[in-house]
């Protein structure tokens, strides 16, 4: 109940923080039109983030370590995020700057016209590819390679039970963290984008085809994947990974096949529909039509004719949709019926790691090691999610 | 919909391995795995099972699970019903979806229209970089970075949901508070972006510029000449989003341990219980249809030019 008192006394004080501010502009710069025609909401909302500000400086300076020798853990993580997001900030900035110096006209250009966001999204991807491609170098440690010790704390601080040696720590059965997360970056990441790109060339190809051929195929294909996305995406993948799970038994075939063959069939579904709409538009234009009087094949038609004209929603598409094929390998590991054990993999990871997360009271190190790897996937997403969404920005023109 | 069942039980049969020989174990004699496929009727063709299963289903009667006719072959008292067995579950779900949406819906609809409202300001680019964040992120770093903050670190909410039949509500609300932010932040966030996507949209056009030049408020003109022309694409990514509550709860439920139907579902699917298995999938299949159908209704009815065809 104090609570609700607590934040009932805080609204009302902003509120009428809102109006003292509101009234004090008019006064101070003689009515200047800013602040006389300044709605209440606004004034709110000024006052609103000068609270929050301050608060937030109040809390960062608050003390690490509680009298009674615990450490205050909120602070901690709360020094953290700030930290990590200035910095990523500061990143991003200076790659952009960097974009805008060097390179040829052309890049010069794209960086100027670049939001931060994005150039941080191109950053972030840049990192990964890089991990993703030489993890096997960065990675100090095998990915399976079992350790001498289990369950050193983050930090590499002996004293909090930590380990120079294994700088996150190593997990239950004593494999470094730090390593399996780097190769948590080829697997999850790896595997993700060949599916994504089997569920493209899948779903694009079947999806021109449909456009260009119509009828009986046409019809035969789309009522076909109509019947296929009526079953909720994640369900219908579970489902047939388990099925798969012993079929992989039977016939020693890694289920990581199965699994990328799935998710591609599942997710070439919503490719086939974006592909078939922009197929039908380009079918209707004049140089298809030329095309086909000339006498080329349907490989021709296809390929050189649909393709390059659809080009640039696909590329968003394929964006998005390593997005969602991205998460849902890792929902599937993490429900654990994806990539299997000895392999690394962020959801596994995440499961294996989450009861750490009881100890972020005494211990925030320990906590943050699942998160590590459930953030690791939300920093990819996020990045891809920034790019795209520029992309989509400057192609529409959109500028409200 | 009567062609998702075919698919769901043709790739439910397709599991190898049968359930009679699971039952029996290593030491099972052939006389004794026929004798089990016998009293379950798995000795018929595949065509005849499926009618029989279909013909239940619209009678309600979900047939036997597999698991628990094992268990009352082995002294168990009684065997359960599919149908028992997911009921309890079902209703379970379906509370914590009505809960996040009670907090989800009005949540994303009043931050999309002041997001319209305030564009381009502060206020909305960091509704717009949070959003995105909470769009990509997977359900269980969300859920994770809840329990931290919420269960954790600020003992609120407790971080297991053991919801059990003859709780009180209030007790139940607390209990299935954690699994129902989670999905609020998962689901909210598109609805706020589809919400001010769809004002915006509408703001170059004529009849808001005539509502601007009558000197209404920027909030009038949103609430009252923009809002109900935008309904139609709201109530729709409302509806797909009811839709994904149903189904992404399967790993919010498994995070959190609530004793819903997603979770019975990851369950049977790893003890290959074809009749739970079965039905689960079909409800899911139906819950999904349903809510695309009512939201395409729900459009039409919002929408005067279309309730009254030319």
């Amino acid at each position: 109940m104090s609570g609700l008192m607590f934040f009932a006394i805080v609204l009302i004080g902003l509120l009428i923080g809102a109006y003292v501010f509101r009234l004090g502009g008019q006064a101070v710069t003689g009515n200047a039109p800013k602040f006389r025609d300044m709605s209440f909401g606004e004034a709110f909302g000024f006052v609103f983030g000068a609270a929050l500000l301050v608060w937030a400086l109040y809390y960062y300076f608050q003390p690490k370590v509680l009298d009674t020798g615990v450490p205050n853990a909120g602070v901690v993580f709360f020094r953290w995020a700030v930290q990590g997001f200035i910095i990523a900030a500061i990143a991003a900035f200076v790659f952009r700057f960097l974009g805008r110096m060097v390179g040829t006209e052309g890049t010069k250009k794209l960086f100027r016209s670049m939001p931060l966001t994005a150039a941080f999204g191109i950053l972030v991807i840049i990192i990964y590819a890089v991990v993703a491609v030489f993890a096997g170098v960065i990675a100090p440690y095998g990915q399976a390679e079992i350790l001498g010790a289990a369950n050193v704390m983050a930090g590499g601080d002996p004293a909090l039970g930590g380990n120079p040696d294994y700088p996150l720590g190593t997990d239950q059965i004593g494999r470094d963290i730090l390593s399996r997360l780097i190769f948590g970056a080829q697997n999850t990441v790896g595997i993700a984008f060949i599916t994504t790109c089997l569920a493209f060339f899948i779903g694009g190809s079947l999806g021109f085809l449909a456009a260009t051929l119509q009828g009986w195929l046409d019809q035969l294909l789309s009522r076909g994947v109509d019947v296929l996305m009526a079953i909720p995406s994640l369900i219908f993948a579970l489902l047939l990974m388990t099925i798969a799970s012993v079929w992989a038994n039977e016939l020693g075939i890694p289920l990581t096949i199965f699994m990328v063959l799935i998710i591609a069939v599942i997710d070439s579904t919503r490719v086939y529909r974006l592909a078939r709409a922009v197929g039908l538009n380009i079918v209707v234009m004049d140089y298809i039509e030329a095309a086909k009087l000339r006498g080329e094949g349907l490989g021709y038609l296809v390929f050189k004719e649909i393709l390059p004209n659809a080009m640039a929603p696909l590329l968003a598409e394929f964006g998005l949709r390593f997005c969602f094929v991205f998460l849902t390998i890792a929902a599937l590991s993490f429900l654990g019926v994806g990539i299997q054990p000895p392999l690394a993999d962020w959801g596994t990871m995440v499961r294996d790691l989450a009861p750490f997360i009881n100890f972020a009271a005494f211990a925030p190190t320990a906590a943050v090691t699942p998160l590590l790897a459930a953030g690791a996937i939300a920093l990819l997403t996020v990045a891809v999610n920034f790019v795209v969404d520029w992309m989509l920005h400057k192609s529409s023109g959109l500028k409200e | 919909m009567f062609v998702v069942s075919i698919v769901i039980f043709v790739a439910v049969n397709l599991l190898p391995g049968d359930f009679a020989e699971a039952i029996l174990g290593q030491g099972a004699t052939p006389e004794s795995v026929a004798k089990i496929r016998q009293d379950l009727g798995l000795d018929q063709p595949m065509v005849v099972r499926y009618f029989d299963w279909l013909v239940g289903m619209l009678t309600f009667d979900l047939g036997t699970s597999f698991a628990q006719l094992n268990f009352a072959n082995f002294g168990g008292a009684g065997s359960v019903t599919v149908a028992e067995q997911i009921a309890p579950r079902l209703s379970n779900t379906m509370f914590l979806a009505t809960v996040t949406a009670c907090i989800a819906v009005p949540l994303a609809v009043t931050l999309g229209i002041l997001a319209a409202l305030y564009r381009n300001t502060a206020f909305d680019k960091a509704a717009n970089m949070f959003t995105l964040s909470s769009i990509s992120s997977p359900e269980f770093f969300m859920a994770y970075i809840l329990i931290l903050f919420l269960a954790v670190l600020n003992p609120i909410f407790p971080s297991l949901s053991n919801i059990f039949e003859g709780m009180p509500f209030s007790e139940r609300l607390e209990k299935s508070m954690l699994p129902a932010l989670t999905l609020t932040l998962v689901v909210t966030a598109h609805m706020m972006r589809m919400t001010r996507a769809a004002i915006i949209n509408l703001l170059a056009s004529p009849y808001i510029e005539m509502a601007r030049l009558k000197g209404l408020s920027p909030m009038r003109v949103i609430v009252k000449h923009a809002l109900p022309n935008a309904l139609a694409p709201i109530i729709n990514v409302i509806a797909l989003n009811l839709a994904y509550l149903i189904t992404g709860v399967v790993v919010v439920e498994v995070v959190f341990v609530y004793p819903g139907i997603g979770q019975l579902f990851v369950d049977s699917v790893k003890i290959r219980d074809i009749p739970v298995v079965q039905a689960c999938c079909l409800i899911f299949a139906a819950a999904y249809i349903l809510l695309n159908l009512t939201a395409d209704i729900l459009s039409i009815v919002s929408n005067p030019r279309l309730r009254h065809p030319k």
